[in-house]
């Protein structure tokens, strides 16, 4: 088996989940990595200050995409509040497969994305 | 067989290469560096050239009463005009710089500071790097100026009647275009745009940064009023040339001010250096400048004809093999005469940053990314391209390893 081309890691690339635009969105953001120009937007429907609806949208590699799709599902049902406390080592955990240094920043756009729009810190996460 | 191999011209120039001795990541597989439109590879030439020169000769330029001095002065002046000489450029109006970015801003400053103002134009084109926008957009803003592009077309070519048109205008004041474009590979029709620019009394300044590396370069038949490139794409070290035409050189403002660019300091002014100082502010990267002399000395053994043939060769070659990989788009001109050595490409359902990454496996290095051209990609609909690109030490064997880690791509991939 791939140890980074995983078949869970295509899976998620080939059908993201948790992908598209939600109109109305109650939060978004819009992000992009500045190395490669891959780019990655995210709308939320927020109720009782949990994530309710989640839908991110944009291009980018498998790794990027893969890592949206798959922290997407962990997202809906979390508090809000909750976002910015997320941790670069949570999405890596998530993802499950080791990450280059070059590769980081790819797996790391989904949760800047998010912090962005949950009004948290939108630095690159440690 | 070993022995023909060795005595190939293609062998005998890659055995110059130190760095292509080394395996890439992939078991021991012998590097396929093909990458060389972001940075070349250097020969011994070079390195021994610049560990020379900092063993025996370092010393500052310009100032030496001593010996030492006095030969490091030769030699920073020497590699001077052998490089202005490479490209058929007067050494006097020969800048060495940081890079080709520092010369068009440069450019951007010391010129368009006094030449451009409200109202007017600076025309670029879509297909232009990083280094040859924003300077201009800098530019424009600070001077009330508008930036305007012109378009490319679906097979990345310019449309000289579009040139036409925007120079009918009468606004424009400077047209800055890349000789060959670092994405598309395109052989930009420059000496036709030089002309028909300075017809309508526009300046022109010209990114060389792809074709001195590749092709013969003749600066003095060229005449545009700037021409810029960068040595480490051309099998040297990292310094830029900035040649420009005497009268505006003289006319211009300095960019950096400092020692050596100086003629006479007083309390409350200065007054400037002849050229080439006036624009050489501060401590010259003289080993950085003999690197560069030992490299055009190198390329102009080889010949620039020889070059251009062999980029396309191997430029024909990818054209003609990499459509054996199922999915894969090219960008750029099908017209060989027309682009140099720079194949970019996409391929359907694998992001151009995981091809790189399975290409990697196989030792073959190529750039995914926006290649600093991100107005282009946004033209061409991508958010980044692969891209291979080819110098000397390039072989036809090298374009099937290619073709061979996209077919493991789209396995990798379950295409």
């Amino acid at each position: 088996m791939d140890s980074l081309y995983r078949d869970y890691i295509l899976d998620h690339y080939k059908q993201p989940r948790n992908f598209g635009t939600l109109e109305p969105h109650d939060l978004e953001a819009h992000d992009h990595n500045p190395l490669c120009g891959d780019e990655l937007g995210v709308h939320l429907r927020v109720q009782d200050g949990k994530i309710a609806e989640l839908a991110f949208h944009g291009q980018g590699c498998a790794i990027s995409q893969a890592a949206a799709s798959i922290a997407s599902e962990e997202l809906v049902g979390m508090q809000v509040d909750d976002i910015g406390a997320l941790s670069a080592a949570w999405v890596i955990d998530l993802l499950g497969i080791d990450i280059s240094p070059t590769r980081r920043k790819c797996a790391l756009l989904s949760l800047k994305v998010m912090r962005g729009a949950t009004g948290g810190d939108a630095s690159w996460p440690e | 067989m070993e022995a023909a191999a060795a005595t190939s011209p293609l062998a005998a120039v890659r055995a110059d290469f130190p760095v292509l001795e080394r395996t890439g990541p992939a078991g021991g597989l012998p590097l396929a560096y093909l990458d060389s439109a972001a940075t070349s590879q250097k020969p011994h030439a070079v390195i021994e050239a610049m560990a020379d020169y900092y063993r025996r000769s370092n010393a500052p330029v310009h100032r030496g009463v001593y010996e030492l001095g006095r030969e490091s002065t030769e030699l920073y002046e020497g590699a001077r005009d052998r490089i202005a000489a490479f490209v058929g450029a007067e050494p006097a109006c020969s800048i060495f710089t940081r890079n080709a970015t520092e010369a068009i801003n440069l450019v951007a400053y010391a010129w368009g500071r006094d030449h451009v103002g409200p109202g007017d134009e600076v025309l670029i084109s879509h297909m232009e790097h990083h280094s040859n926008i924003v300077p201009w957009q800098l530019l424009c803003a600070e001077a009330g100026a508008t930036l305007r592009y012109l378009s490319v077309s679906d097979t990345g070519e310019l449309s000289l009647d579009e040139l036409d048109e925007a120079l009918a205008g009468g606004r424009v004041k400077l047209v800055a275009l890349a000789h060959i474009s670092n994405v598309l590979g395109t052989l930009n029709p420059v000496e036709e745009v030089v002309v028909r620019a300075r017809a309508a009394g526009a300046v022109t300044l010209i990114d060389g940064s792809q074709a001195v590396p590749q092709m013969p370069v003749d600066v003095a038949a060229l005449d545009a009023d700037f021409y810029v490139w960068t040595g480490h794409k051309a099998l040297g070290p990292t310094v830029g040339l900035l040649h420009g035409r005497r009268e505006l050189l003289e006319s211009m403002r300095p960019f950096l001010g400092g020692g050596h660019m100086i003629s006479r300091v007083e309390l409350d002014h200065s007054t400037w250096a002849e050229l080439p100082g006036k624009f050489e502010a501060g401590t010259a990267g003289v080993g950085e400048a003999v690197g560069l002399g030992a490299a055009v000395d190198y390329l102009g053994a080889l010949g620039m004809e020889r070059v251009r043939a062999h980029e396309r060769e191997l430029t024909a070659c990818a054209l003609e093999r990499l459509p054996a990989v199922d999915g894969i788009t090219l960008h750029g001109p099908p017209d060989l005469d027309r682009r140099g050595g720079v194949v970019s490409f996409a391929i359907e359902g694998i992001h151009p940053h995981d091809i790189a990454e399975v290409c990697d496996r196989h030792g073959v290095c190529v750039r995914a990314g926006h290649h600093c051209a991100q107005p282009l990609m946004r033209r061409l609909g991508v958010g980044a391209t692969a891209r291979a690109s080819f110098h000397v030490y390039n072989s036809r064997d090298e374009v099937d390893r290619l073709v061979d880690a996209l077919k493991d791509a789209r396995e990798v991939f379950q295409l």
